[in-house]
């Protein structure tokens, strides 16, 4: 079997001292393969975000090993750190983070930009980026110019621009309408089938019975760990 | 990523928050201005202050009574000035110039001007005290032992009662008498209240008989051979007096006082350098105002600045390279700021400010210039820097 794209180990995560203190993951051990596409359920307050951002090199943990691609993200100096979290991971947020007052092509531009990407290529792929997201009629409009939907797409755009194995989505769908989550999962199946590794947390049932896993969190353990589909299967519903 | 891109980067960063640059230019630039201007109006006040002393010449020293008038003993006369016309007792004298003056009322068919300095003395004055005569010509020794009464003119006196008129061979009244006007003086170059123009200047034999009678002189120009022998005219001119006077060796106080040119330009150009770091540090004030309005701007920006900073090392931004962004976004700022600031001196600077002629001091520009791109980088850079360094959840989660 091959190297595994995340291995987490025992992680905690604890906030705040003396009184104040919040436990919000109590030892979290999970392992996610190549290809795999996982949804993250719970309630609210039950340590996902933590979770997602430790996952996404943003945060560290309290205690616990992480292992990005077999490499030990805690061992990482800043570069490195830096170099991770541009190439290996797309990371999009629930609150989209678009840089403001800068176009939407702009925007997906950047993380090619911090690669070392030439403007004529990194433009053709950020311009093929919104395409895929159904943007690219778009890519002159500012963030506040943009719907709430279409700006996730742009974010999603963004996370994907540099083709990352691991894409990791905090609730990418929780402000948008059923149209609209419709686009972004449709866009999430087709990475997973073109072999990208995906780490969604939802709300939504449906979102989660995309998935391949589904593993649900209440107060910072996992209780639940389900495989609905193989990690070699087609995703999404419409594939079965 | 290349140097340049960064700082295009930055380049975008400063348009897509255009008010805030300008607002942040804005101060800069009133900063700097204010400080360069400030100190070029000092310093221009100061550099006519010792054209004038100058101008007045340095290679004379006057004499004058600390008497207030009325007691023989303290008083003037016409004889002490000719007593100092020595070529034994002192010897670096070049000339001597009695002088006595009043303002006057000259008349012109019916036109009345009061002259403020109606000026009594001999023809050595002219030039032992840089005045020299523009159109016609100055009195002669002869015209002053005849007693003659012609009479030199200044600028304004001669615009006050001969408009669009030649001055010359007029006869105008002065205290009843008629005086020929034989001359008109050049322009000299006023600064304070005083008008230097509105002068009048007659024979001293004239003038004591006209005008002040012929009781003590108001001062006694004495003229050095050359400005190095000042100080040994000064001390002869003493010696005569001493003796004249009959003021015992080593008096404390003698009744005379004699002002000295050059000592006069290091008094006042000492007033003039106090009265430059006054407005210096009233432009200091205006620079850090304009400093704390640049920190302000910057720092209200922070929040924002850092969730960008937060998406930013989020998409794989090392830190060296927010750094160099954030520091050249504050460098043009400033940079640019300071150098309109600059430019914005140098016209102004054109233009008299409260009847002065600013002159630039260069180094207040490098100072002035100096100042706010060290507020700009600092404010600029220290906030970028603190988020820079930041966990990126932490940068993003920022308030
Ligand atoms: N920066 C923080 N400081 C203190 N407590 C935090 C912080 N972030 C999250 N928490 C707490 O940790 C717990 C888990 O939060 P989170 O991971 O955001 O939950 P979820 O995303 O599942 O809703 C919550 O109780 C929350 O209050
Ligand atoms: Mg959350």
């Amino acid at each position: 079997m091959s190297r595994p794209v995340l291995d987490v180990r025992d992680l905690k995560k604890i906030y705040g001292e003396g009184e104040a203190t919040v436990h919000a993951l109590r030892g979290v051990s999970l392992t996610v393969e190549r290809g795999d596409y996982l949804a993250i359920m719970g309630s609210s307050g039950s340590g996902k975000s933590t979770l997602m951002n430790i996952l996404g090199a943003l945060d560290i943990p309290t205690s616990g090993t992480y292992r990005l691609d077999g490499v030990d993200v805690s061992k990482l100096a800043d570069r490195q750190l830096a170099l991770a979290r541009n190439r290996l991971i797309g990371f999009i947020f629930q609150a989209f983070n678009l840089i403001p007052r800068t176009s939407a092509v702009a925007n997906v531009e950047l993380p090619l930009a911090y690669a070392g990407v030439k403007p004529k290529e990194r433009r053709r792929r950020a311009m093929a980026a919104l395409e895929v997201v159904g943007l690219a009629d778009r890519a002159r409009h500012e963030p506040n110019q943009l719907s709430g939907g279409q700006q996730q797409r742009v974010a999603v755009a963004r996370a994907l621009v540099t083709e990352p194995a691991l894409l990791l989505a905090d609730e990418p769908t929780g402000n948008l309408d059923s149209r609209s989550t419709a686009d972004v999962l449709s866009v999430f199946d087709e990475l997973n089938a073109a072999g990208r590794t995906i780490v969604l947390i939802t709300h939504e049932t449906e979102v989660g019975d995309r998935a391949k896993r589904l593993i649900r969190l209440v107060d910072g353990q996992i209780v639940h760990d389900v495989r609905q589909a193989p990690v070699g299967a087609l995703a999404g519903r419409h594939a079965r | 990523m290349t140097f340049y891109e960064v700082v295009r980067f930055a380049l975008r960063g400063l348009s897509a928050n255009k008010l805030r640059s300008s607002l942040t230019m804005l101060g800069i630039l009133i900063g700097v201005a204010a400080v360069i201007l400030l100190v070029a109006v000092g310093n221009g006040s100061a550099q006519a202050i010792s054209d004038r002393i100058e101008a007045l010449g340095t290679n004379t020293i006057t004499v004058m009574s600390t008497g207030r008038g009325g007691s023989s003993s303290t008083a003037l006369t016409k004889d002490m000035a000719d007593a100092l016309v020595d070529p034994v007792l002192a010897p670096d004298v070049k000339s001597v110039s009695p002088v006595v003056s009043s303002s006057a009322t000259v008349t012109y068919e019916g036109t009345d001007h009061d002259v403020s300095s109606f000026v009594g003395t001999t023809p050595g004055w002219f030039t032992a005290s840089n005045t020299p005569v523009g159109s016609g010509s100055a009195f002669t020794a002869d015209d002053e032992a005849q007693g003659r009464r012609v009479v030199v003119i200044g600028q304004t006196v001669a615009e006050e009662l001969f408009p669009g008129v030649d001055p010359i061979d007029k006869q105008v009244t002065v205290g009843g008498a008629l005086f020929t006007v034989i001359g008109v003086l050049d322009e000299k170059s006023s600064t304070g209240f005083q008008d230097a123009n509105d002068t009048a200047v007659a024979p001293l034999s004239a003038v004591r008989q006209v005008l002040t009678g012929y009781g003590s002189l108001n001062s006694i120009l004495v003229e050095a051979v050359t400005p190095d022998k000042v100080d040994a005219v000064q001390s002869e001119v003493s010696a005569v007096l001493n003796q004249k006077m009959d003021v015992a060796d080593g008096a404390t106080s003698t009744p005379y006082r004699i002002q000295n040119a050059s000592q006069l330009l290091e008094t006042q150009t000492e007033t003039a350098d106090t009265f430059t770091t006054l407005l210096g540090a009233v432009a200091a004030i205006s620079l850090l105002v304009g400093g704390i309005g640049i920190t302000n701007i910057m720092l209200v920006t922070v929040t924002e600045r850092t969730r960008e900073i937060g998406i930013r090392k989020a998409l794989g931004a090392p830190r060296r390279t927010i750094l160099t962004q954030f520091l050249i976004e504050a460098t043009l700022l400033s940079v640019i700021g300071g150098a309109l600031g600059v430019a914005a001196a140098l016209i102004g600077s054109s233009f008299e400010i409260v009847g002065v002629k600013p002159v630039i001091v260069p180094s207040s520009v490098g100072l002035a210039l100096g100042v706010s791109i060290a507020i700009g980088l600092f404010f600029g850079g220290l906030p970028a820097s603190r988020a820079a360094r930041l966990r990126p959840i932490d940068a993003l989660r920022y308030e």
